[in-house]
Order: structure tokens, then C-alpha cells, then sequence
């Protein structure tokens, strides 16, 4: 049995879902969550719930933001105080820049953006994607410990019987130590839609869209279904979408539940940033582009008539 | 002022990727390399700091396999004055890496004023190498980076989160900052460009010369295999206008009835 350290982060308040995953996901392993700063009661049951034996609350001075420094310091200090074998976060924009930061802090290993893992009498082994997807491979971990890893949100999956844990939880005075990479300001996006890589639902605009005005169409039906807009590369680089929309290997590689791809062809690049969504959807006015390959639900025919139709049927559907 | 660009080479984007045969990596003998997309806005950035301070000098540093330094030569074609090569295998691991251009740059004899990179190479798609190298460096470093601006010795730069929110901080040099996409506008190398290119200096490493053993793996990749494919699905015609209501009522119908997603 490995002691793992599970890193989560919030969004207004509650965890971030990809946490409960990896709790469901270490069942018979020794689990405790850390989270820097203040967490509600209800979070912490809802943390038991899924397995965690204890939370860890970090607080102190300068950790109100996410700083690379602030952060990683205050948890190498945790953790030098404890003896955790691994420590695993979601591969979200923090997870991802915070977990390489603190592995090296421990001349240690990290294995990035896993979509499947085992721990074998007590070792981790993960199989994560490369090459965006284009093929998949086995990843261990050697060296010194603890060893870091990071887990893809929506790859898991929740855990159909969460087995609970006792949930204990405590402050830890955490130290975030020298800051030289100061935060100075925060620019909020203009949308408030959960990112692509953690998004349920997808939906996103290719070359066909034409311009970016014409993804109001694609807008309307997220807000029905609550999506989240992408856009294809050929997309972005046509000034239809911002780089923060692309789906692909030069963009995001995302696994939602559903993907609704509009007037995307389905470039190689793009099919391996998007190919294991679980229920895809394309519309194209052409019969044999590839992403029909790749497609569940394939409808040709121009997406400017079928995505106001499939808007509507939505709304009847979700009674809306 | 000494800026260093890291740089990897990776296979093309437009590249089939397939296993080889002890599934150890992938069959690299048919691929087309390329210089990291994300490290051309890093070469990019470098070069615009450069013309605002001509007495800087821009050196251009990658670990990988010597069967073609195509990366290193675009990076000089665009304006570098020097290069390293440290050779090595092409799947080494992040640690490795971030370790022998820690090595490269210890060895240039040149104190680094300013490291920039890409945010991920687009092979390994770790996103590791820039913060390893930071840590090792002992400098302060921003990743993700869509906006950058060095005045006198401090850098501002903007740093993309989910959902294309932007942290905006500050650092004073030396540091490190990680391109990505939208940082500027990677200019192509001209003709004298690439003919000058031809003769600038290309130092060439071993990794026992930057000091890197297989005792720095942290990571190990094997089992390479191909992801599962789906089972074909079903296509629906909808180009004739009549058609459009049903065929679109019956896949929405298909989403709750059998993929049971709405």
C-alpha cells in the first residue's frame, strides 16, 4: 500500500471534480488531500466520501493567489514533514505547471497528464497519452521519492462506489517563502465557461464556420446545453477564435463526454486532441472528410441550417 | 545580455505516428522534423528582444539526436548568433533534458540573463522541461506565456490559464519565461538568412559532457502502442433541406436514448 498525497485545487469554494476521481481511483491505497488555504466542512465530507483519510488545510501569508514560487513552496514544506510515497494532481493549468516545479524541488520524477493508473503492490504505473493522442504508452516512475503525477479531468471517471475514508482535517502553517515571480493582476476571460480541458460538453467551429461572427450560432447552443465553444486550428489561425478555444495538437487535448465537431474536416492534428471523447458528433457538408471516421453520430449537411434545428431540439428536449 | 532559447526538434504535426517494433518508441525513420511550434515564438521572442538590445546575444540550445540539426539551423536562419547541440536519444525524459541544457548553458562560459522556451514540445507533451530548468537554474519563470515585455532588468509577462483567463507577473532578470501560441508572430527565415545560418558556430556536446547519466531518469516509457479505434458510427444524409427536422430530431433522440449523454 502506497501513502499518496492528492494536491486539489477549488473553484468558488468546492474541489475540483478530477480530484474525486483520483481518490475513487486509489482505493486501497493510503489517500490524504491537501489544499492550500480554507476548505468548508461540506467539502472536506464530500473529500471523505470518496476516500481521503485526512485533509491537510495549508495556510499563510502570500498563498491567497496562485504563484508558481508561493505554492510550490508551501507544499515542499509540507510535504518534507511527511512521508508520502506519490503525489498526484489534476492536470488542469496549475496542476501542470505546479506538480514539474515541486517534483524537481525533490531531484524527483513526474509523470504528466495521465488518463489511467495502477498502483501494484504499492507502485504506480500509468498509461498516458503523446504525440496528442496519436498513440499511447506506459509510464513508470524511478529515482528519488516521492514521485509526482498528474491525471487528465474527465479520463478516470467518477467512481461508481466510492469507498469513504475517515476524513479527519487539520491546519498546517505552510511557508510560501520567497516570491520573485510576483502576481500583479488577474484579466478575467470574456467567457465564464469551465475550460475546454475540463468541459462536459464540447462544441466546436471549423474553417466552415467562415468567420468569427458566425460562432454566435455555436454559442446559443452551449448556453442550452451548457458546452463549452472550441474551435479548430484552421479556425484560429483564419482570426475566427482565440488560441484559448483550439482543440488539437497545437492546442488542447481535451476527453469531454460529448463533442459536437461543426464544419471541421478532421485533420490528423485535430482528431488526436479530441478522438477519445466519449460520444462524438460531427456535421460537414462533406461526405468523406476523416472526421466522420472518428464521428458516433455523423450528420452531412451544412451546419448554418442544422445547428439552429439541433439548438431547438435540445430545448424541447431538456424542456427549456 | 546572454538570451538562451531551448528548442526541440519533434516529428511534424501532420505525422502518423506508429509504434516500433520492441514498442520502445515510436518508428522515427520516415519522419519529417520540425522545430517545436511552441519554440519558434520563444526564437521569436528572443530575436525582438535582441533588436531592441543589439549588443545581446542569442544562443540557441538542443538536446536530441544528431541525424538532422534542422532546428537549430532554422533558429540562426531567423536571426540566432550560436547554437548547442547536446546529443542525445530523442525520447529522453524531462528531468534528463531540463538537466543537459542546465549542462549547455553552464558550459557556454556565458551567464544567462534571460531563458526562454516553449511551453511543451509537442511529442512528449510533458510540459515539464521549462519548470525543471527554472528550479535548476535558480531562476523565477512564468510558463504559458501570451505577452512579454523586459524593461531594464524586469520582465512582465502574461501567463494563460483555463478558460484564456491571464495572470500578469513580474520578475526581475535573470529569469525564465515558456511561450505559447499568440506570444507574437514567428518570422520565417530569409534567403541571406539561411546562408548565413551555414556558417554561424554549432557547438556540439555529448550528454557525458554536460555532466547527464541514465542514473537522471525519473521517467520510464515503454508498452507504445496505438489507441483503440472506435467502432464505426452511424451517418445520417441531411443535405437536402427536407430531411434536416427528422435527421436532426432522430441523432439528438439517439444522444438520451442510446448514448445516453443528454
Amino acid at each position: 500500500m502506497a501513502n499518496v498525497l492528492v494536491f486539489t485545487e477549488t473553484n468558488d469554494g468546492k474541489v475540483k471534480p478530477v480530484t474525486l476521481e483520483i481518490l475513487g481511483k486509489l482505493n486501497g491505497q493510503k489517500a490524504e488531500v491537501a489544499v492550500i488555504g480554507d476548505l468548508a466542512d461540506d467539502q472536506v465530507k464530500l473529500l471523505a466520501s470518496y476516500g481521503a483519510q485526512k485533509v491537510h488545510k495549508l495556510k499563510g501569508a502570500n498563498l491567497d493567489k496562485y504563484s508558481p514560487e508561493g505554492y510550490s513552496n508551501a507544499l515542499q514544506g509540507f510535504i518534507k514533514s511527511q512521508s508520502f510515497d506519490y503525489v498526484l494532481a489534476g492536470a488542469t493549468s496549475t496542476g501542470k505547471d505546479l506538480m514539474p516545479r515541486l517534483a524537481a524541488s525533490f531531484q524527483a520524477g513526474c509523470a504528466s497528464d495521465c488518463t489511467n493508473f495502477t498502483f501494484d503492490g504499492g507502485t504506480f504505473a500509468g498509461t498516458r497519452p503523446l504525440f496528442a493522442g496519436k498513440c499511447l504508452a506506459k509510464v513508470e516512475l524511478t529515482g528519488p521519492k516521492p514521485h509526482f503525477a498528474t491525471v487528465r479531468p474527465n479520463a478516470l471517471g467518477m467512481p461508481a462506489t466510492p469507498v469513504a475514508g475517515a476524513g479527519e482535517s487539520a491546519d498546517v502553517a505552510a511557508d510560501a517563502g520567497a516570491i520573485r515571480a510576483a502576481i500583479k493582476e488577474i484579466i478575467k476571460a470574456a467567457s465564464s465557461k469551465v475550460d475546454l480541458t475540463e468541459a462536459n460538453i464540447i462544441i466546436s467551429g471549423g474553417r466552415a464556420m467562415k468567420n468569427s461572427d458566425n460562432f454566435k450560432i455555436l454559442n446559443e447552443m452551449a448556453d442550452v446545453i451548457g458546452a463549452t465553444v472550441g474551435a479548430s486550428r484552421a479556425a484560429v489561425d483564419s482570426g475566427f477564435a482565440a488560441h484559448s478555444m483550439q482543440v488539437g495538437q497545437t492546442g488542447k487535448t481535451v476527453a469531454p463526454s460529448l463533442y459536437i465537431a461543426c464544419g471541421i474536416s478532421g485533420a490528423i492534428q485535430h482528431l488526436a486532441g479530441m478522438r477519445t471523447s466519449k460520444v462524438i458528433v460531427a456535421i460537414n457538408t462533406d461526405p468523406d472528410a476523416p472526421i466522420f471516421t472518428k464521428a458516433d453520430y455523423g450528420i452531412v449537411g451544412d451546419l448554418f441550417t442544422i445547428v439552429p434545428i439541433m439548438t431547438e431540439e435540445f430545448k424541447k428536449l431538456l424542456g427549456k | 545580455m546572454n538570451i538562451f532559447v531551448c528548442v526541440k526538434q519533434v516529428p511534424d504535426t501532420e505525422t502518423k505516428v506508429t509504434p516500433n517494433s520492441d514498442k520502445s518508441f515510436i518508428e522515427t525513420a520516415s519522419i519529417k522534423w520540425i522545430m517545436n511550434p511552441y519554440d519558434e515564438f520563444a526564437v521569436e521572442q528572443a530575436l525582438l528582444v535582441k533588436q531592441a538590445n543589439p549588443a545581446a546575444n542569442v544562443t540557441v540550445v538542443r538536446v536530441g539526436s544528431v541525424k538532422d540539426t534542422e532546428a537549430l539551423r532554422t533558429a540562426m536562419a531567423m536571426g540566432a548568433d550560436d547554437a548547442i547541440l547536446v546529443e542525445a536519444v530523442d525520447n529522453l525524459d524531462s528531468y534528463s533534458i531540463a538537466k543537459a541544457l542546465k549542462g549547455a548553458i553552464d558550459k557556454s562560459g556565458k551567464k544567462a540573463d534571460l531563458v526562454l522556451t516553449g511551453k511543451q514540445a509537442i511529442d512528449d507533451d510533458c510540459l515539464q522541461v521549462p519548470q525543471i530548468l527554472a528550479q535548476m537554474l535558480g531562476m523565477p519563470s512564468v510558463a504559458v506565456v501570451v505577452g512579454f515585455e523586459l524593461t531594464g532588468t524586469t520582465v512582465k509577462a502574461k501567463r494563460e490559464v483555463e478558460g484564456g483567463a491571464l495572470e500578469v507577473y513580474e520578475m526581475a532578470t535573470p529569469c525564465l519565461v515558456a511561450a505559447n501560441k499568440g506570444l507574437n508572430t514567428p518570422r520565417y527565415a530569409s534567403l541571406p538568412g539561411i546562408m548565413k545560418a551555414k556558417k554561424k558556430p554549432l557547438a556540439q556536446y555529448s550528454l557525458a559532457d554536460v555532466g547527464v547519466s541514465e542514473a537522471d531518469r525519473r521517467v520510464k516509457y515503454s508498452s507504445f502502442q496505438l489507441p483503440p479505434e472506435k467502432p464505426a458510427g452511424k451517418k445520417f444524409d441531411a443535405m437536402d433541406a427536407a430531411k434536416q427536422a427528422a435527421v436532426v430530431s432522430q441523432v439528438v433522440g439517439l444522444l438520451r436514448t442510446e448514448a445516453k449523454i443528454i
